[in-house]
């Protein structure tokens, strides 16, 4: 890891932030999404894919992710100053999500050089977008038990089965794959091997699935004698198991590595604060009803304790107990409470928590409902919030498995 | 955006932190909490010695008053330690009367006192009254100049912690019909002035004192134009310090479960196998992290103007709602064992049931909050 020169990082975090306030486009014309599991439009994928690529252009993307590969080389710190300022000018997410976030930082850590120069680029340009074939119709929490078949035949894989769930499905070049080669193995985990499956090959298909917003964003994919080299793999055959609990880290945050920026925006605590101000109880400000500020102020109380929890990780001699702790906690943390203060913030917007998206009357757009709605799929993908509560259970406090 | 404070963490707090996690845990195994429990006097003197010499009275004292310069920050970690290990002794009340001298005492006091203080010599202070407040400045005790300039106290107050260890007691009274300090030395009280009060946690001792009769020294009255802010301060210090001790419970009271779950059997599987157990504790370990978060947010923040009240008062809510939450489903999770006064479970619960009563619990520390943000 080379030094940090701070003259030559407050430079960068000079420049990016004058870059981002020169660039970020806040109103397109038209509804941008909340995160990367909502693009459901042409017109938003575009916007997205070109937004990410003009970022990664300028530098303020994998600008820690090494030279050779399409990244800045530089240190993790000049990244985090970029993200620093994307965030505080308010720029649109990323929507490669799956490739910055999962798919670069396990090629950076496991992937071969020849699949490091393949694909780490294209993916810090979202001239390849990938996607993610882990959950199955019949097995979501239950990755272990994936049924997808794939068989090797010859220098390739065929791959039979389906995949559901498949975020930015429609637009993916590439996915990674975890697909079952063995059905014989004693420990049903034993028998997977994790894939960097091409999409926009023969034999496979992707159907579009109506959410519960009304909107398109995800896909069910299908693989009917689908042709996957056999050099595509992570890891070795019979060992993806392994490699998608290590994914599952990247995602969860418990290991680093990401490209940087960020892939949702939440509605937080000042938004809602400023919400309350707006609406209207008995005359005066929702605000001053005193349930409303009772439950408010428990609402910044929360968003305070999430944002301190965030910063303690870098806090090694405060986490020495449990290491992990912290890291494997703040997906149930932050997606319970994006859950839970939408819900709240419908309830402030009095009877117009009637309307939704599409009404002239709904207030701000209907981004609340909207919001609360969406807050679904990250409490519940990913692992939902009980299979999290497992996971702190056994893999910080030690009890024994459910 | 309004700034609710961040997160720092020095050098200094880290060794501390190392320092006083070994020692609490030898010095304060549950067999010795146990015993000192029947005690009169409720601590080891061997330890309170010690402590002493480790130089933790004078963490928070200026160098120039022989101690070492450091600020509640550092004094957190040694708080939290203590409070995990449950170790008894007058630390909180002796740090906390040093405040209040640094808050608000004459320069002579300072120079008189706090080396003292500094040095082990034990302090009290003796804030609450009958009237159930948690506001600092609601008084009906007064003192009154004589006329040979001393002051004749009276009223009675109560929840005066660790009374009958402490050398000096510092009392606050009405004085010109104003909030006011006064100090005075334990051993001019009258007798039968002071009464142990039964209290929820037995771990600690507590006493009414009764102020009448009381002539307490000329030059006893703190300063009186920093009284207000010197009661502020206490409030606040108070806060931040029973939050550090209350964290270190919770640690504790999880830690305790946690291995319950791990080994008690029940219809065949270990009972930490059941979701119903497993995801209440999780929450409870969760809600733990996040007051520490605060606590450390508060410490490092304390001394900033506005917001260290803000961490303070957020510290000490989040602390109240995980110690509460993780010592009652602590109870609940050890079954038939947990009814009894064997299990250790009931000695956090009323612990946390202490610490909520004293100096404002968590909606009342939302309710302030309410006032400062919103």
């Amino acid at each position: 890891m080379p030094d940090v020169d701070p003259t030559d990082l407050k430079a960068f975090a000079e420049a990016a932030d004058a870059w981002f306030r020169e660039n970020v486009v806040r109103d397109p014309g038209f509804m941008l999404p909340l995160t990367f599991m909502e693009v459901g439009a042409d017109q938003q994928f575009h916007f997205l894919r070109d937004w990410q690529n003009k970022v990664y252009e300028a530098g303020y993307l994998g600008a820690a992710w090494p030279k050779e590969y399409g990244g800045g080389g530089l240190p993790q710190a000049f990244q985090t100053e970029a993200t620093k300022a994307m965030r505080r000018h308010g720029g649109p997410i990323f929507l490669n999500a799956i490739g910055l976030n999962w798919t670069g930082p396990l090629l950076l850590d496991m992937g071969t050089e020849a699949q490091r120069a393949k694909y780490l680029k294209g993916i810090l340009s979202a001239e390849d977008i990938w996607c993610q074939g882990f959950s199955e119709p019949d097995n979501g929490s239950d990755l272990g038990n994936a049924q997808t078949r794939a068989v090797r035949d010859g220098d390739h894989y065929l791959v039979n089965g389906s995949k559901i769930w498949t975020t930015l499905g429609k637009y993916a070049r590439y996915m990674i794959l975890l697909a079952r080669t063995r059905a014989d193995t004693s420990r049903k985990y034993d028998g997977l091997t994790f894939f960097l499956a091409p999409m926009k090959v023969d034999g496979v298909e992707t159907q579009p699935i109506k959410k519960l917003t009304g909107e398109h964003g995800f896909t069910q994919t299908f693989f009917r004698d689908a042709h996957i080299p056999a050099d595509e793999m992570v890891g070795v055959e019979g060992g993806g198991w392994k490699v998608a609990m290590r994914t599952l880290e990247y995602e969860r945050g418990a290991r680093g590595g990401q490209a940087g920026g960020y892939v949702s925006v939440g509605s937080n605590a000042w938004d809602v604060l400023d919400l309350a101000r707006r609406m209207q109880r008995g005359g005066k400000p929702a605000l001053e009803d005193p349930a409303m500020r009772a439950k408010m102020v428990e609402f910044m109380i929360e968003i305070q304790s999430n944002a301190l929890c965030a910063q303690r990780t870098g806090f090694t001699p405060l986490n020495t107990d449990h290491p992990t702790g912290l890291a494997l906690s703040s997906k149930l943390m932050h997606t319970e409470f994006a859950r839970r203060i939408n819900e709240f913030a419908i309830s402030l917007t009095g009877p117009s928590g009637a309307y939704y998206v599409g009404d002239e009357n709904a207030v701000d757009d209907g981004w609340w409902t909207r919001s609360y709605l969406n807050a679904f799929s990250a409490t519940i993908g990913g692992g939902t919030s009980q299979i999290q509560r497992n996971i702190v259970g056994e893999h910080v406090l030690g009890l024994p498995k459910s | 955006m309004q700034d609710l404070g961040r997160l720092g963490f020095s050098e200094d707090q880290a060794t501390l932190l190392d320092v006083a996690t070994s020692f609490c845990s030898d010095k304060s195994p549950m067999a010795k909490v146990r015993r000192l429990i029947e005690d009169e006097t409720g601590h080891d003197p061997d330890v309170w010695r010690e402590i002493v010499e480790l130089g933790w009275l004078g963490i928070a004292i200026p160098e120039d008053h022989g101690g070492a310069g450091l600020g509640l920050a550092e004094v957190v970690p040694v708080m939290e330690q203590m409070g995990r290990h449950m170790l008894a002794g007058p630390f909180y009340s002796t740090t906390l009367a040093a405040q209040a001298l640094l808050a608000g005492g004459t320069e002579d006091q300072k120079r008189i006192l706090l080396p003292r203080l500094a040095g082990g010599a034990t302090a009290t202070l003796a804030l609450c009254e009958a009237n159930d407040d948690w506001d600092l400045g609601n008084i009906a005790s007064t003192a009154t100049r004589t006329s040979n300039g001393t002051l004749r106290l009276s009223g009675v107050k109560r929840l005066v912690c660790d009374a009958s260890a402490a050398t000096h007691i510092i009392a606050s009274v009405l004085f010109e019909g104003r909030p006011a300090l006064v100090a005075f030395e334990r051993a001019s009280l009258p007798r039968e002035a002071l009464r142990r009060e039964v209290i929820i946690d037995e771990t600690k001792r507590s006493y009414s004192l009764t102020l009448d009769g009381l002539e307490a020294p000329a030059d006893g009255l703190l300063d009186p134009d920093r009284a207000e802010a010197a009661l502020r301060h206490i409030h606040l210090a108070a806060n931040l310090l029973a939050a550090a001790e209350m964290c270190g419970g919770t640690q504790a009271v999880i830690d305790d479960t946690v291995d319950y779950l791990k080994t008690r059997v029940q219809f065949g599987k270990l009972i930490g196998s059941y979701q119903a157990l497993k995801h209440p504790i999780v929450d409870a370990y969760i809600g733990y992290e996040q007051a520490r978060s605060h606590l450390y947010s508060a410490a490092h923040c304390f001394n900033e103007q506005g917001v260290g009240e803000i961490a303070t008062r957020m510290a000490k809510a989040q602390a109240d709602t995980a110690i509460s939450f993780a010592t009652d489903r602590a109870i609940q999770f050890h079954g038939g064992f947990g009814f009894t006064y064997d299990c250790d479970a009931q000695l956090y619960r009323r612990r946390a049931i202490w610490h909520a009563s004293q100096y404002g619990d968590a909606a009342y520390h939302k309710a302030r909050l309410t006032d400062l943000l919103l």
